[in-house]
């Protein structure tokens, strides 16, 4: 006999899931793609003209006065700029890292979309919006999140690549044309940082239906599986 | 006799959460720490040094042959006025330009006219003004080279090396200064400008004479210059003591 656990002909078994260096990855990048958030807003805040609206119509202005002062981001433009132009550097080394790990590893085999992953990742959507009652398949990652975590990695390229276009517009001028010109490029560099904000509300939401097996994962590495028990 | 997986992932969870609150515990004390540094020029001290390594990496890269996008005539916009420190009140009248050498008393200062400005050559382009704020203006400007006028005027005991030495720039009431490497103020696009979008500049865009420097912030690119002094160290920034990075610059 080699376990003790033996309920309803089944078992738990540890399961290891995600190795040690993407999780250190994951969890460095949360604060600090936070401040640069935060030190994007106090530079955005000194010229803040975006909104979704129609000529003089204004549906939503970026951002309400009660926004800033929620963040504490007023009049700070001087500060913004210094720790944005700090922290580019740990958020730049962080990514490229994880990048390289995941390619050296192999562990990029389970993230990156294949042409299955749009299909499930469809049906994925329908059962968690409990539309469909077909079951996404059990593995680490399922298409809609092999999409998610691949969109997010890009977007993460995305941010570096138009912030360097805003950063340096004439000796990186070649970035910053091929990206639509200095205005275009602030636009998008806005866009990926909005992009960021909705990706955070939606992997927070699935991670509290997940649930605490699979948030814990994230934190040791290890979930526990119920296996068949095998004789 | 394997472990109780229960008893395990309870083990485990309780390490890994004790080393994410020390991990955590450090960030939070280097968060800390960084925002309560004594202030280097308005900004705490770490900070500065980052703006300062930034700079030094980017004056490592720069090229003066690398120019700063120029634009058709039909994308000229309106010019937009955003403060007037330093040019507040009417020209002087007895406005010239003072050119001197950093170190010297001022009383060797060589004064022009504009006309001493508008006889080299003329040069116009047609570039995007970049605010620090964040918007920008696609101008006509007319002027002259900063170049052409050091090759002409600057004073003949001042022996240039584009990678060390430094500009400064003042209005004539000395309240807006700038300091510039002296690669950025030499680049091809840098201009001392008498017109704007074709016209001669008004008072609330720098008459009589302003500096346009394409390869910097709008911040830089100082009004109604009073004073051009060439200097082997940095020159005082009004925007550089007040948190900005001093270089400023594209």
């Amino acid at each position: 006999m080699w376990s003790r656990r033996r309920t309803n002909q089944q078992m738990q078994v540890l399961e290891a899931k995600h190795p040690r260096a993407i999780r250190w990855f994951h969890w460095v990048n949360f604060p600090l793609l936070a401040l640069m958030l935060w030190s994007g807003l106090l530079i955005y805040w000194a010229n803040d003209v975006y909104r979704i609206g129609l000529g003089g119509f204004t549906l939503f202005h970026f951002f309400p006065k009660w926004f800033y002062g929620l963040f504490n981001a007023d009049h700070r433009l001087a500060e913004g700029m210094a720790w944005h132009f700090f922290f580019m550097w740990l958020f730049a080394i962080n990514g490229v890292a994880y990048v390289i790990y995941t390619a050296v590893s192999g562990e990029w085999r389970y993230l990156v979309p294949n042409r299955n992953s749009l299909r499930e990742a469809i049906q994925v959507t329908l059962y968690d919006l409990h539309l469909s009652k077909r079951h996404p398949p059990r593995r680490k990652f399922n298409g809609a999140q092999q999409i998610a975590y691949t969109s997010i990695v890009l977007m993460g390229a995305g941010s570096l690549l138009t912030g360097l276009a805003i950063w340096k517009p004439v000796q990186f001028g070649w970035i910053t044309a091929a990206l639509g010109g200095y205005r275009a490029v602030r636009v998008e560099h806005f866009l990926l940082a909005l992009g960021y904000c909705a990706f955070f509300l939606v992997h927070i939401a699935q991670v509290w239906r997940a649930g605490w097996n699979n948030l814990r994962s994230m934190i040791t590495g290890y979930e526990i599986v119920t296996a068949e028990e095998q004789i | 006799m394997m472990p109780d997986p229960q008893c395990e992932i309870r083990s485990r969870t309780r390490r890994s959460l004790l080393t994410g609150a020390a991990a955590a515990l450090v960030g939070g004390a280097a968060w800390e720490w960084l925002s309560t540094r004594r202030e280097d020029d308005g900004i705490q001290w770490p900070l500065r040094l980052a703006l300062r390594a930034n700079e030094q990496l980017t004056r490592d890269y720069f090229k003066p042959a690398r120019l700063t996008r120029t634009f058709p005539p039909s994308a000229i916009e309106s010019g937009r006025v955003n403060g007037d420190i330093g040019i507040q009140g009417p020209v002087p009248a007895d406005w010239s330009l003072k050119v001197a050498v950093a170190s010297d008393d001022g009383n060797r200062a060589l004064q022009l006219s504009l006309a001493d400005i508008q006889a080299l050559p003329k040069v116009e382009q047609i570039t995007e003004l970049k605010c620090i704020e964040g918007w920008t203006r696609v101008l006509r400007w007319g002027g002259a080279r900063f170049r052409d006028f050091v090759a002409r005027h600057a004073p003949d005991r001042v022996d240039f090396d584009e990678g060390n030495d430094y500009v400064g720039m003042e209005t004539p009431d000395g309240k807006y200064y700038v300091g510039l490497d002296m690669a950025s103020a030499m680049h091809p696009q840098t201009l001392l400008a008498y017109e704007m979008n074709g016209k001669p500049l008004t008072q609330q865009h720098g008459a009589p004479l302003r500096l346009v420097i394409p390869l910097k912030y709008g911040i830089k690119n100082l009004k109604r210059i009073g004073k051009i002094s060439f200097g082997f160290t940095r020159p005082p920034d009004f925007w550089g003591e007040q948190g900005y990075d001093w270089y400023a610059g594209f």
